[in-house]
């Protein structure tokens, strides 16, 4: 077993395993990256309809059977089910199927957590904001919003995570990311690179984790909540 | 998928029925296993965050780790030391269910409300009779609130174990890439979402029987 980690770190730590476009820098570069793409994407679609959708109070039970469903999914069928839709779009393998999927993913825990950020301020402090008078637009971005940043942000952290945890699964259709060290290893048995490029890619999700919980304690008022409602 | 090939081609599924029952059965079974075992250790990990709270947040961290690890990862940490076993594939399972259980059930308990603690205590009872009659029957609904999270999440995660060379119905789905074939990869999924729902369903049920005001609103009629 000490064997077989200093192995695990000697593959890790030698230059020559880093470079070139099978490399480890340039996996963890396509993976930061596509990760990136599409949770900024997913935000820029869920985040509008969310909030809109708060602000209404409407469809109380939206977000629950958004939750139920998306969990519902298993997030390797979207992957494999993206293939086949990319293909038939024109869009090829690889990269566009993976993009595909993670934008998908990313959706569900975005839009219900905005929806219930909104929702779950409260009502007196909406009432509160009206009888000063108010405009809908300035209670929505000066009150609202930043009153739900915390939510938000933690709807954002989940997408995150979970899409730096299913990139990896591009490698099964055909794309890069450090998820190719884990498939690849497998596919001959190499035990090193499979466990080298599962700490990679473990590591990455816990600084993810890490980092939202960071950005979420700075940009949150005091005294508000910052647990997700929906993972 | 290249081509024009349809959806589902129903021919297949009837000729594979039966390994399509099987790894139905497969995939029940590494989900009950790991709901099983992830349970149990929740259960004992949520006393021990109760009875020393300042374990607590410690408790939740580390399970909190484990939930953020990808799947995948997971598994592949453990091949060097278990193999492409089963073991492997629980073991990875397990460490899922836990941030979700633990979290459920000491909310639960937490819930009980101290009266209801005094008045069984005054009608004589003690622990651990009290832990097993009054509180946890108290938090089943939180309980089986966390038990339906956590087998839906791990019926998904078990089609990942497909990956590492284990069964379920993630094989379907695996096959279906490798064979640029639609049918299995549907099926797969399908059947996969089903499970889910089914298991969602039949937790509800339980639930609605096992719940204490339920039973005494049963018993009032």
């Amino acid at each position: 077993m000490i064997d077989f980690l200093g192995d695990v770190l000697a593959w890790l730590t030698d230059p020559a395993n880093w470079e070139g476009e099978r490399g480890i820098g340039n996996r963890l570069v396509e993976h930061v990256l596509i990760s990136v793409e599409t949770v900024a994407i997913a935000a820029a679609i869920a985040l509008p309809a969310g909030i809109a959708i708060g602000h209404s109070h409407r469809w109380p039970g939206l977000t629950t059977g958004v939750v139920n469903i998306a969990r519902a999914i298993p997030s390797f069928a979207v992957v494999a089910l993206a293939l086949p839709f990319a293909i038939r779009l024109g869009l090829g393998i690889g990269y566009w199927p993976t993009f595909l999927a993670l934008v998908l993913l990313a959706l569900p825990p975005i839009f219900t957590n905005a929806v219930t950020a909104i929702r779950v301020v409260e009502p007196r402090v909406v009432e509160a904001a009206r009888g000063l008078g108010m405009r809908e637009r300035e209670l929505l971005w000066q009150v609202e919003i930043p009153l739900a940043v915390p939510l938000i942000l933690a709807g954002v952290r989940v997408a995150a995570v979970q899409v730096v945890a299913t990139a990896t699964l591009g490698a099964l259709v055909g794309w890069g990311g450090l998820g190719r060290f884990i498939v690849d290893g497998f596919a001959v048995q190499d035990n090193v690179r499979v466990f080298g490029g599962a700490l990679l890619v473990a590591l990455l999700a816990v600084l993810t984790e890490l980092g939202f919980a960071a950005l979420s304690r700075w940009r949150s008022p005091r005294g508000v909540a910052q647990t997700a409602v929906a993972r | 998928m290249g081509g024009n090939q349809p959806w589902v081609r129903w021919e297949w599924i009837a000729d594979n029925r039966g390994q399509i029952w099987d790894q139905t059965v497969e995939h029940l079974q590494l989900t009950l296993i790991a709901v099983g075992i992830g349970f149990v250790l929740a259960l004992g990990l949520s006393l021990l965050g109760i009875r020393f709270r300042r374990l607590y947040p410690a408790i939740t961290s580390v399970a909190g780790i484990l939930y953020t690890i990808p799947s995948l990862a997971l598994f592949a940490f453990f091949v060097p030391i278990t193999g492409l076993s089963k073991t492997t594939a629980e073991i990875g399972l397990v460490s899922y269910t836990l941030l979700i259980l633990i979290r459920n059930i000491t909310a639960g308990l937490d819930a009980v409300p101290p009266s209801v603690r005094e008045a069984a205590r005054g009608l004589g009872y003690r622990q651990p009779r009290l832990f097993w009659e009054v509180e946890l029957p108290l938090a089943v609904p939180s309980i089986i609130a966390g038990l339906r999270i956590a087998t839906v999440t791990v019926i998904g995660l078990v089609t990942v174990t497909s990956i590492i060379s284990l069964g379920g119905l993630g094989l379907f789905i695996l096959d279906g890439l490798r064979r640029d074939f639609l049918t299995p990869l549907v099926v797969g999924t399908v059947l996969t979402i089903a499970l889910a729902a089914t298991l969602d369903a039949a937790l509800l049920v339980a639930e609605r029987r096992l719940a204490p005001s339920n039973r005494t609103a049963r018993a009032s009629r």
